[in-house]
This record gives structure tokens, sequence and C-alpha cells, in this order.
């Protein structure tokens, strides 16, 4: 019924005791998923709203509670830190919400993921949700219906507003898998088409991207050879200047690469039905699936 | 982040990167006290602004070009004399060009030959990647596009930085030789610790050159700073000159509001980088101009809010205002709130668009419908869109 998140995810919070930290794991409780430890230095032996044990490593969570995944809010300067030690004690889901993350450190963390079979989800990102059953991450919850669609996205409120248009039409989402708005970050267009792909239960998805790098080309090319699938996409920024950053780090045309133009090539030339307008990311790609 | 050549200058010195010595002035005797102490036979005295294209450019009071040569320090004084408080164009600076505050006073180096050499973060390859040219002093992306085998790259791994090897392979293909190659590749890896150190997500020198006495110098830099790091940079951060930048963005800062200018007359109020760059796509794709980028971020204040409003108002391009928010974290009675608030205490008088949608939504419907603003609701992102061009139309 999803990929990555279901019932049966045990989750850790890193940063569990700070302001964002707290709020947004009272929401991701409230919404049920199952919540079984925090992690903040030097507060270990408390607990979190009388339910959920807290630690001073990610070791001890893991080997407490079984968790295997992890829901990131350090702060910036420190979140880093915090995603190196989710990979050393094995935990199979990292997703990092924290935004502002400096690039050399985002650089250190990729190159150290590849001695690790833990997955990585942003950072910058909205997290990700699995409707009905597992919610991890900033989304509000009530917008989304269990279904059988799947989106992708770069951006926060872009998703919600494709998942609104979805579940406003009747539609349900599989998962919805925020990637993140950083130039360097885990999970991929790409690696998250090929999970929608291969899941028996999502019958098509959305992509969401943004001008900025060449991860949609990339997942185009893929999808063209491997995804038979219906995919709808929408690239944002198609006005935005050159040379700037556009709210998201990554959202930056630079020396003429990462336009909107020459991603919304790459995917009308992968069969991708591409909305012209973030109005119609929804309607689009139940046009392309025939219902 | 950009800093100014002087700056740059500065921080090549740190890192012991090969460069001419200069000094920069903000009068004209701070110019004769900075030529005479480089005591160097010949000077040369660039106008700071934070644009390229200086020696080509225009002062608006009819002298010509941002660079100049002195055979004095006397002459350097004249000369900028003649730049400071001038207004510079350059081709890309727009038509309304930029107020030269500072001058930078070097000694001169007779060139040889001049090259390209930068240091970027490569988002692709998720590492830093050097890109270095024998064809220096020019537009690299013209060189990239005619003759891409002068074009020379070379892609660093991020645990062991870059590598002595490394530094003297690319002297070698730029075409150093003897000498020369110890010069340029120690100029490189000091290069390279700078980029590392101060979180650069790019440093370009263009040109770098090679002096007829042998030398391998750093002649101009333009620098790019990643703002995530600037936290742990105070003297970077400091670099900052908001004399260079587009003050309605200036101001936004102050308030954390995360905006940009442009040059329409649709001023945009949004929350979520994607959506706020996906409503001024939207207003394009209606047939309109955004004035800006704006959001608002996911947990804006009613004090935020307000500030925003401002700013847009205080465009005087602006002919109507969209706002298009989604609330997620970010709760529609408190955008409600906050624009009920500005309407009390700036003068509203131009048309305002708003599209709410997601957390509290009736409870912010509820407070604007009873507010009596003067406002048109709109019912999706598109409508929303359609309604801000008619508004401009009318008006």
């Amino acid at each position: 019924m999803s990929v990555l998140v279901d019932n049966n995810t045990r989750l850790l919070v890193q940063g569990i005791t700070g302001k964002s930290g707290t709020f947004h794991t009272q929401q991701c409780m409230d919404y049920g998923t199952q919540v079984v430890a925090g992690v903040t230095p030097g507060r270990g032996g408390e607990t979190f709203e009388e339910k959920v044990p807290v630690f001073d490593t990610v070791k001890e969570a893991r080997a407490e509670t079984g968790c295997n995944a992890t829901m990131v809010f350090v702060p910036a300067a420190f979140a880093a830190d915090s995603i190196l030690e989710a990979f050393d004690a094995g935990i199979e889901l990292v997703i990092a919400i924290t935004e502002g993350i400096p690039v050399m450190d985002m650089m250190r963390v990729k190159a150290a993921s590849c001695h690790t079979k833990s997955i990585l989800i942003g950072p910058n990102c909205p997290g990700i949700i699995t409707p009905g059953a597992c919610k991890i991450g900033i989304m509000p919850g009530y917008i989304h219906q269990p279904g059988r669609i799947g989106v992708i996205s770069r951006s926060g409120t872009l998703t919600y507003e494709a998942v609104w248009q979805l579940s406003s039409r009747g539609h349900g989402q599989s998962t919805c898998i925020g990637i993140g708005g950083d130039p360097i970050h885990g999970m991929t267009h790409q690696q998250a088409a090929q999970l929608f792909t291969e899941d028996p239960d999502t019958d098509a998805f959305i992509l969401i991207g943004e001008i900025g790098g060449t991860e949609e080309e990339e997942a185009a090319a893929w999808i063209k050879e491997h995804c038979e699938k219906p995919v709808a996409a929408f690239i944002a920024g198609a006005t935005a200047p050159p040379g700037r950053r556009m709210g998201h780090a990554g959202a930056i045309i630079s020396g003429g690469k990462g336009t909107a133009a020459a991603k919304k090539e790459a995917l009308l030339d992968a069969g991708i039905a591409v909305a012209e307008s973030p109005s119609e990311m929804g309607a689009t790609l139940l046009k392309h699936m025939g219902v | 982040m950009n800093i100014h050549e002087y700056q740059a200058k500065a921080l090549f010195e740190q890192f012991g990167v090969a460069t001419p010595r200069g000094t920069a002035a903000s009068t004209k005797e701070e110019a004769l006290e900075a030529a005479r102490g480089l005591n160097a036979g010949q000077v040369v005295v660039k106008a700071q602004v934070h644009a390229g294209g200086r020696g080509k450019g225009t002062f608006k009071n009819g002298f010509q070009g941002g660079v100049h040569l002195a055979d004095s320090p006397e002459a350097a004084q004249d000369l900028a004399e003649k730049m400071l408080g001038q207004v510079l164009v350059t081709h890309q600076t727009g038509e309304e060009g930029k107020l030269v505050r500072q001058v930078l006073i070097a000694e001169s180096v007779d060139i040889a030959k001049e090259y390209y050499f930068a240091i970027l973060m490569d988002r692709e390859s998720e590492r830093p990647s050097i890109i270095a040219s024998s064809e220096g002093g020019v537009d690299i992306e013209e060189v990239a596009a005619s003759q891409p085998e002068k074009i020379f790259k070379e892609a660093i791994h991020p645990a062991l930085g870059l590598q002595a090897y490394q530094a003297r392979k690319i002297a070698s293909q730029l075409g150093f030789t003897g000498k020369q190659i110890r010069a340029a590749s120690s100029l490189f890896l000091a290069m390279y610790d700078l980029f590392i150190s101060c979180d650069c997500s790019m440093v370009e020198v263009n040109p770098l050159v090679l002096t007829t006495g042998g030398d391998v110098l750093a002649l101009d830099a333009k620098f790019n700073f990643d703002d995530n790091a600037l936290f742990r940079h105070p003297d970077i951060a400091a670099m900052r000159d908001p004399a260079e930048e587009d003050p309605r963005e200036v101001e936004a800062s102050k308030f954390d509001l995360n905006y940009i200018g442009l040059d329409g007359n649709i001023g945009c109020m949004v929350n979520g980088a994607g959506l706020a760059m996906s409503t001024m796509d939207i207003i394009k794709h209606c047939g309109g101009d955004p004035a800006n980028f704006l959001d608002v971020g996911g947990g804006a204040t009613e004090d935020q809010v307000k500030e925003a409003f401002r700013i847009l108002l205080g465009d005087s391009k602006v002919e109507a205002i969209l706002v298009n928010i989604f609330g997620g974290i970010m709760q529609c009675d408190v955008i409600a709130q906050g624009i009920i608030n500005a309407a009390k205490t700036v003068d509203l008088n131009i048309p305002l668009i708003v599209r709410l949608e997601g957390t509290n939504v009736e409870q912010g419907r509820a407070l604007l419908n009873e507010s009596g603003l003067a406002l048109i609701t709109a019912d999706d992102l598109g409508d929303a869109a359609r309604k801000a061009v008619e508004a401009t139309r009318a008006a």
C-alpha cells in the first residue's frame, strides 16, 4: 500500500525537545505514527509527553526501542552530525527536515553515506507520509487521503497543493515523498520514481521539480526506459531570473544549466504529462491516467 | 553573498594566494596615500562595485572606464577623484548603474598571458570541481561553447581534498612549464584551502595571469559564499555591502523574509519557496508580470506578514497584490489577522487578491469577511492569478 513507511515504522525523533521538534512530534503522534524514541544529548532519561523515552545517543535509542526510522529536527549548525550519528547507529531511514544546513556539511554527509545502508531523505524537506498509516514530517495530515497515487517533490507547499488537488478530486495517495530543496541531498527524483514504479500499490505518480540541477532530467531518462505507469510533472521557476537563489538553496539557474525549459523538454520526451500551471498538477495526471 | 574585489584580495593574502599588492580607498587623499605606499612604478585604479564589465563601463558624468592605469601617485589620485561618488554603468549593472564609493589601488603587473581558474561546488557529482582554461580574461561560457578543448576539469574528492598531483596536472594542462608549474600549483592549493575554509560555493579567478617576470598571480576574483554557512564566518558576513543590493531585499532581510525583487507590477506574498516560484510562474502564464518573489516561510508571525505588506506597498511599481497561502504549519487565521493589521496601519489603495487554503481556512476566511476590507477572494491558485492580472489591467 506504500513505499518506505507504513504501520510498522518505529520512529525516532532527533531534536525531540526543541520547539519545532516538540510541536511536530506531537502532530505525528496525533496522526497515528508510532513514535518510540527521542534523542536530545544531555536529556537522556526524560520522557516526552509521558509516553516517549528520551535518550542521549541514537545508539542507545536503537538498542532500547528498535526504532527503524528517524526524523531529524536538529538545528542547521549541528544537523549533519546528527545525520551521521543516525547512519552510524544503522537506522534504516533518515528523514532530515532541518533547513539551512551548509552545503559543505552535506557534501561530507553524502560522501559518508556510500558506506552505510541507511536511506537519507532531505534535508530541507517536508518529510514523508503514507496517508492513514504513518506521517513523518511537517505536512498537514488532514489534506491527505489513502489511495494509489504517489507524489515526489522538492517543495513542501507545492506538494500540499498537488495533494490537495488530488484529494479534492477523490484520489488518494499511496505515499508522498518530499526530497527537499537543497543542492546536495539524499534521495533523488530518480530513486523515488523507481520506488513508485516498483510498488504494486501505486498506479501513477506526480513528480514536482524546480529549477536548478539536473535531477529531473535524470529521472525523465530513467522513466523513459523503465516506467510504464502514467507520470505527470510540474517544474516551478520558469520565470525565475538566472543566478538568483529562489528561497531554496538548490533553486538557482547557474551557467545556463537547470532551466525549467530544459527540464520540461526532457520530461515531455519521456512521455510524461507536464502541467503548464501549478493549479493543474492533479488534473494533468488524472487526464493522463484517463480517469 | 558577493564581496568586493578589495575584500577578495584581503582573503587571498590571508590564505597565501599570490596576488598583486593593493589597498582600497574611499577618498582621493586615501588614494594618493595608497598609491604612494605601494611604491610601484605604475598602479591600477579600479572602481569597486559588484558588477562585471567595469573596464568597458561608462560613468554617468561621461568619464570612460572603471579601470585605469596611473604612472604616478598623483595621477592615481586624479583618477580616483573622477570615479569616487560617481555612478558607473556596465553591461551588468542595468541602466541605473552603481555608485562607486571605493576604488582599489593596486600595483600594475606586466601580463605575459591570461588564464581562467575556478573552483565550484558541483551539485551533480556532490563534490568540488575545478574548471580551468588557457583562455583567460574573456567570457568563459563562450570559450566552453566555441573551444571546449581549451577547458580543463578536475573533480576533487570530498574527504581527500585537492591533491598536489592534481594541481600540477592542471598547471601542466594550462601550458605552464618549468618553475611556473610549482608557482601555479601552490596558488591552486592555497585557493582550494580558501574555498573549503570559507564555505564558498564558487571562487572564480579571471584572469589568472603569468607575468613577464614569471610570476603566477590571481588578478581579479569573484566569490560566492554559501549563505547557510555564514553563521560560522562572522568575518565574511561582515563583508556584506547592503548598498550593493536591492533596497527592497535589504529591508525584507531585516524581518527574515525571503524576498527577491523583480520588475513587474503584481506584488506576491506566498508561503513556501516552491509555491512562491509557482505563483510567479502562473502570473506570467496568465499574461501578467510579478513584482517579486516573496516566501514568508512556514512559521510567519502576524508582524512578519505586516512587514511583508509594507514592503510590497512601498514598491511604486506594484499595482495589485496577490496573497497565496497554503496553510500547512502556517495557519490561515494568522495570515488573515496579519493582513487585517497591515491594512489598518498602511494605506491599502490597490486591489488585494487573497487565496487561502489549508489549516484553519474557515477561520481565516471569516476574519477577512468580517474585517470589511475591500479585497477580492479567489477559489484556487489559477483563479487568484487571473483575478490579479485583471485587476492590474483595470488599474
